[in-house]
This record gives C-alpha cells, sequence and structure tokens, in this order.
C-alpha cells in the first residue's frame, strides 16, 4: 500500500496531559508527524488538534482506532488533501534595506500574495497564508537575498464534510 | 426574607464537614467498596497513611515489601475477584515501582486504580526529592491519568477513575496526587461516576452485524471459535457456552481465557498459540469459520499473520473497537460486550451438529497424546521429574477447583496446557506483558481476594527469586497461600531457545539457587522439597493438606523441554511436536 498525507481532526476535552498521549501513539509506532496545531474549536472546552502524517489507508485507520480509544478524545477523523482546506503560515523577516536596494524584492512578494505586517528602519516582516509548497516558493526566491528570521506553522485545516461534534457531545450524555 | 431553600443551604452548609484531602481519599476508596487496598508508604503519600491508620477498623492495608509486590497483588485481587484492585504507593522510586504492573495490566485489561503520592505542588518541576513526573511517565500504559494539586479535585477525580477501570475494555489507572492537595481541605461530597461526554466504553450494537454473523455461522461447514479474556471480563460465561453448545462449535482459549469454560467441557480443545495444543493451532488453517470472541490476535496466538486462517471468514467479537483489523482483517466485527453480543446471536444461531469436525480435533489430540503428553506423564526411568506429572498429579488433589496462578516461563505454559479447571477466574497469569515475577504477589492479592479458594501459585525458580521478598507479605499477613516453585536450575524457557536456535549456548540462564526451603522457613512458612518421583504424589498431597501457607519446591528436569511450540514466524500449523 503507498503511503499518502492525512490530515488527523481530533476534538478534545482540553486537558493537560492529552497532548503527551495523543503523541506518544505515532511516536510507539515510529510514525513521524510533519506538523501538529493544537486550538480552541467551535465549542466552547472543546480542543482541536490538527496532526498531519505521511502513511497508508491501512495505517491511519488503524491510528485514528487508538486516538480514539484515549479517554478524553471526543472523535478524530481522518482526511485525504481533496476533502479538506488547508494552510499553513509562514514568518520571513527581512533586512530593510533590502526594500530599497533591491527592486525585484517587492516584485516578489506582491506576486506571491504576500503581506508586509510590520516595518521598522532595521527590518520587515513578510506574512504568507497558504500551501507548503507556495510557502517554500516564497522562501526560494526570498534566500538570496537573505532572510534574517524564518518560521512556519503547522497546517490548520477545515473539512468539507460536516463533522457534528455538538450533536455528538449531547447524545453522549443523554 | 429568606426563602425555605436558602434556609435549608444555610444549615446543609452548616453539616458539611471539612476534611482534608487525605481523609477523603480514604472515604472515596470506601465509597467504592475498594476496603482492602495493597501499598508501600513514604514521604510524599504519609497524609492518606496517616488516615489509613484512623479507618484502620474500616480499611485494610496491606503492606507489601515492594512497590512491584503491591501493583501485582492488587492485580492478582482484580482477576480473581471481578472487581478493582487498589495499589498505593509514594512518590519518585515508589511510582516508578508500580510501573511494571501498571503496564502488565494495561496489556491484560485488568481495573487497577493506582494512587501515588506527589511532591508539595510548588515544588513541581523543580527536581524536589522524591519527585518524578509519575503522571508523563505512565501515560502510555495507562487507561487513564490524572495528576491532582487541589484538594476539592480528590472525590471527583478517584470517582472518574474508578469508572475508568472498570468500565468498557478494563484497565490501569493512575492517580498522582500532591502532597497539599493532601492536607488541604474540602466539603466531602462521593457521586459515582456513570458517564464521560468523551468515552463511550461500550459501542453500540449493530443489529445489521448479528445478523451477518449469524448467517455465516449458520452456514459453516467447519467452525471453530477461538475465545479470550472477554468472556471473563464481560461475565459471559454462561452465554459464551450456550452459545458454542447450540452450533455445536469446537473451542480453544487463548492463554486468559482459559477457565471460561471448564477444562473438561465437550467443546474445549485447549489453547492456541505457540505452546498451545496441537488440534486447534492446525485446524485453525483449516476451519471455514473463525470465530474470535473477546480475544485481539496476539503475535503469540497468531504466529505468522501471512498465513493464519487464511481459508477462513473471520469473525470478531470484541469490545474495543481499536482492536478490529489490528492484526487479522476481519469480514464481521461484532462489537459489543460479548455477554450482549452473544445474548443477542443466540437465538438467531441454529442448533447443529458437527461431529466429523470435532472428530478430527480428538483425532489430532490423540497424535498429541501420543508424541508429546504420555510420554511427559510418564517419562522414562533416567528421566527427572517433568513439570507435566506435577500438574497431572496436582489435578488429582486440586480436583480443579482451585486458582491457579502462574508466572512466566516453562512451568507457566505447562501450567496452562494440563491444569484443570472447573470455574471461571482461576487461572491467574501475566500473559501480553510476560512478567516474571508476578505469581508470588498475585498469589497474595488472589488469595485476599477469594479466600474461600484453594490459590497456588506455580513459579520458577527464576521468577521466584524475582519478588521472593514478598513472602514478607505472607509472614506479616499469614494469608494461606501455597506455591510450588518447580526447580531447574536454568530460566528454561530462555534455556530451551538456546537449546534450539543458538546452539546450546547456555549464556546467562544457569541459576545457583539458595536453598529455598530455608528460605521459606526463614519467613515462616511450612515447607519441603521434593527431589525424588516416589516422593512427588505425597509431597503435594502435604502441601494441599496444610492449613496455612506453604512452600513446596519441586526439583524437575533441568534441560526438559515444552512442546508443541510453533517457531516464532512460522505458521500456526508448522506447530512442532518436538
Amino acid at each position: 500500500m503507498k503511503n499518502e498525507t492525512y490530515t488527523i481532526s481530533i476534538y478534545t476535552e482540553n486537558n493537560l496531559g492529552l497532548l503527551n498521549r495523543i503523541s506518544a501513539i505515532f511516536l510507539k509506532r515510529h510514525i513521524n508527524i510533519e506538523s501538529l496545531t493544537v486550538s480552541d474549536s467551535e465549542i466552547e472546552h472543546v480542543s482541536r488538534f490538527i496532526i498531519v502524517i505521511n502513511v497508508t489507508k491501512e495505517q491511519i485507520k488503524k491510528i485514528i482506532g487508538q486516538i480514539e480509544k484515549q479517554i478524553e478524545v471526543i472523535k478524530a477523523y481522518y482526511h485525504t488533501n481533496s476533502q479538506s482546506i488547508y494552510l499553513q503560515s509562514a514568518l520571513f523577516k527581512v533586512k530593510s534595506s533590502l526594500l530599497f536596494d533591491e527592486r525585484q524584492i517587492q516584485n516578489i512578494i506582491k506576486r506571491s500574495n504576500a503581506q508586509i505586517i510590520t516595518v521598522s528602519r532595521e527590518f520587515f516582516v513578510i506574512e504568507k497564508s497558504g500551501r507548503k509548497e507556495e510557502i517554500e516558493k516564497l522562501y526560494n526566491a526570498l534566500l538570496p537575498y537573505g532572510i534574517m528570521q524564518f518560521v512556519r506553522s503547522g497546517r490548520i485545516s477545515i473539512t468539507k464534510e460536516e463533522m457534528k461534534i455538538s450533536e455528538l457531545l449531547v447524545k453522549q450524555l443523554n | 426574607m429568606e426563602t425555605i431553600t436558602k434556609i435549608k443551604q444555610k444549615v446543609d452548609q452548616k453539616s458539611t464537614i471539612k476534611i482534608s484531602g487525605a481523609e477523603a481519599v480514604v472515604r472515596c476508596l470506601l465509597a467504592e467498596e475498594a476496603n482492602l487496598v495493597y501499598g508501600y508508604p513514604g514521604g510524599a503519600i504519609m497524609p492518606v497513611y496517616d488516615e489509613f491508620y484512623k479507618y484502620r477498623d474500616k480499611f485494610h492495608h496491606v503492606l507489601t515489601r515492594h512497590e512491584q509486590g503491591a501493583v501485582h497483588a492488587a492485580q492478582g485481587f482484580a482477576r480473581a475477584t471481578g472487581k478493582v484492585g487498589v495499589a498505593i504507593a509514594t512518590s519518585g522510586p515508589g511510582a516508578t515501582n508500580l510501573i511494571t504492573g501498571i503496564a502488565d495490566a494495561q496489556i491484560d485489561s485488568t481495573a487497577l486504580v493506582c494512587i501515588t503520592g506527589q511532591v508539595t505542588s510548588h515544588l513541581l518541576g523543580s527536581d524536589a526529592f522524591q519527585e518524578t513526573d509519575i503522571v508523563s511517565i505512565s501515560t502510555p500504559v495507562t487507561k487513564w491519568n490524572y495528576q491532582i494539586t487541589n484538594a476539592e479535585e480528590i472525590p471527583e477525580v478517584i470517582a472518574k477513575a474508578f469508572y475508568i477501570a472498570k468500565s468498557g475494555r478494563p484497565g490501569p489507572v493512575l492517580i498522582d496526587i500532591t502532597k497539599d492537595a493532601q492536607f488541604g481541605e474540602l466539603d466531602f461530597e462521593y457521586k459515582k461516576c456513570e458517564k464521560i461526554r468523551s468515552y463511550t466504553p461500550v459501542p453500540k450494537i449493530e443489529k445489521s452485524k448479528i445478523k451477518a454473523a449469524a448467517d455465516i455461522i449458520n452456514k459453516a461447514k467447519k467452525p471453530f471459535v477461538v475465545f479470550g479474556q472477554g468472556v471473563i471480563l464481560g461475565r459471559a460465561e454462561e452465554e459464551f457456552k450456550a452459545f458454542i453448545e447450540k452450533a455445536d462449535i469446537p473451542s480453544a482459549s487463548t492463554l486468559l481465557g482459559l477457565s471460561a469454560i471448564p477444562t473438561d467441557h465437550d467443546l474445549f480443545n485447549g489453547m492456541v498459540g505457540m505452546h498451545g495444543h496441537y488440534a486447534p493451532n492446525v485446524l485453525t488453517n483449516e476451519c471455514d469459520v473463525l470465530i474470535a470472541i473477546g480475544m485481539r490476535f496476539d503475535d503469540r496466538v497468531t504466529g505468522n499473520l501471512e498465513t493464519y486462517a487464511k481459508q477462513a471468514k473471520i469473525i470478531h467479537f470484541e469490545i474495543d473497537p481499536a482492536e478490529v483489523d489490528k492484526n487479522v482483517k476481519t469480514d464481521v466485527a461484532v462489537l459489543g460486550n460479548v455477554k450482549d453480543t452473544l445474548t443477542e446471536i443466540l437465538p438467531l444461531i441454529k442448533e447443529n451438529k458437527h461431529a466429523t469436525w470435532n472428530q478430527k480435533f480428538d483425532d489430532l489430540y490423540a497424535i498429541e497424546y501420543k508424541e508429546v503428553i504420555q510420554p511427559q506423564q510418564n517419562p522414562s526411568k533416567g528421566v527427572g521429574i517433568t513439570m507435566t506429572e506435577v500438574l497431572y498429579l496436582l489435578n488429582k488433589e486440586t480436583k480443579g477447583d482451585a486458582v491457579l496462578v502462574s508466572d512466566v516461563g516453562q512451568h507457566q505454559m505447562i501450567t496452562s496446557r494440563y491444569a484443570k479447571f472447573n470455574h471461571t477466574k482461576s487461572k491467574i497469569t501475566s500473559g501480553g506483558l510476560g512478567t516474571m515475577g508476578f505469581a508470588l504477589p498475585a498469589a497474595i492479592g488472589a488469595k485476599m481476594g477469594v479466600p474461600e479458594k484453594e490459590v497456588i501459585a506455580i513459579i520458577g525458580d527464576g521468577g521466584f527469586q524475582m519478588n521472593i521478598q514478598e513472602l514478607g507479605t505472607i509472614l506479616q499477613t499469614k494469608v494461606p497461600v501455597k506455591i510450588i516453585i518447580l526447580n531447574n536450575e536454568f530460566l528454561g524457557m530462555v534455556r530451551q531457545w538456546q537449546e534450539m536456535f543458538f546452539d546450546k549456548r547456555y549464556a546467562s540462564t544457569v541459576m545457583t539457587n539458595p536453598d529455598f526451603v530455608k528460605i521459606a522457613e526463614g519467613y515462616g512458612l511450612a515447607a519441603n522439597r521434593v527431589e525424588k518421583r516416589e516422593d512427588l504424589a505425597d509431597g503435594i498431597a502435604d502441601m494441599i493438606a496444610s492449613d496455612g501457607s506453604y512452600l513446596l519446591e519441586i526439583m524437575v528436569e533441568k534441560e526438559g523441554n515444552v512442546f508443541p511450540m510453533i517457531p516464532t514466524g512460522a505458521s500456526v500449523s508448522d506447530i512442532r511436536l518436538k
């Protein structure tokens, strides 16, 4: 079976030890987590994990089973790239002088749909949200001019299908 | 003007007495009817121990000689009674010493609540004296764990702990309580936990799956049932028996399923797996429908998965959805508690007879008996006492009514193959984890759980020395546990593998042992050693006849091997008789 990129969405209770418990599931099976994001969800006191891994279909099913087995996990889903809307964010810190000395920089920023979010005498910061490849493209374009700092977030993703977590929670309590 | 409710609230407020977190722990345990616990005191858990002292007329704490002894004793108690076992330890080394038992309980689905003391909350993370991050350490081997840093959390968290430990597929829970939470005060009120919104202990039964499974079973010509501990944990022994009897399906047990039905039942064909019986292993690869009930297709059961029951349709009755298709792909997965799913399927099952198919099991047993069992039961003159002989003589004395607690190794496999059991929960052993040193403390816990039953620990000379200190617990509590040491002066199972796969290079498997009889006597146990075959029957009879705790050391054939055997990576049907 072929490896594929899967985005796992996990709805959980907001609990201190859960990140540890969930990451241990991947560690135990030698599966590299490509990106992990934890945030609030649309439901109060419910957190949402977004984890990206590259595994086979058979593996992902087993992993979802192990995740859902955790007491404080409400529900876990997996989706392929085509089943979800997703992006990552990146920040680039670049020397301010480049804006004036290197005319190309302005074109690069415009072409890549990136935004300048702060400018100071010494540096300016470019923000780019999008697919990983788009961010990489911008990175490669800026690289020759010198990047002072670069950081990219984990993937965030919204699924095309409905999740119905609130209904599930009501059902579980009755 | 005050309303009646408000006045009532005021009265209530006056009547709730503030108690300490430590006292709340004891009251919670009493509310859960866990008035028998195993543990070992230390600095960070002292407030709780102080309450044990104050509640000593209602509450019994057994002081083991090591925290590992405490957790295994709690496991033995849980396995023998079907209740939740409780182990208590202090922070740091006390807590880490519990880990082996917790891991054992996790893999063998044993309901366990472990309570550990922790350093005061403001010291957390400062590498304080006896501080370990036990919540992180125990995460991969617990069903749930939690650190309490505030006394007010105690009732709710302990209620949750018991509920999680025993509901659904049981497992171990660890609750870590900081010392300031033990000293802190709270208004005590205890409500048992009955629901957690993110947790579905028992999946909902799908009628269509029941129907689909019944159709396949009714059409089967050569159906075969492999059952595991799920039958015992689900208290489904009667339903299980009714099911196999109605459809006349031959069955075999996993290591942990043993004693779910009596071993002399017509449809019971022994144990599957690496050292299991010949017929059920061979016929796994001949059946047309394999019905797995409350088991998880462990690699010691399946051998090589590529060649495991490929010809058969697989039906899996299972409570844990994560076990379905984990190792063996199923055709129909029937999720739910086996007690419920078997009850639902029974009316759909046709009464049937599979005489020819059942005969095949008997025929293969006859081969196994001739090739393996008979020679071990009646060894030729030059051969020392065999473990098999011991088990058959023991069966004569117990008549199948005793609880046998075995350790890990050759004696464990021989016990599992040959012991006679009439009653459920009679076979207690460390299965998935294979924890040497399990049996002695587990037998102590089992005997305290079912004092009306004869409890006999069967242990090798290696495993006995892994928790030998628990003889001290027997001395202090006078718990009348019987112990049989099958002494071959080797780490026998490892030696057997060295003989078979490492050209007899006996690397670190030879044991120079102390005088076990003297040691037992030093701990106040009656003890005896049997070295000759002619003394064996009397030796066992004397042990059974004695009232108190008793250690019987039996010197057995040094280089005896356990057969049949499926070598690692081989197919179940390639099981070797020699």
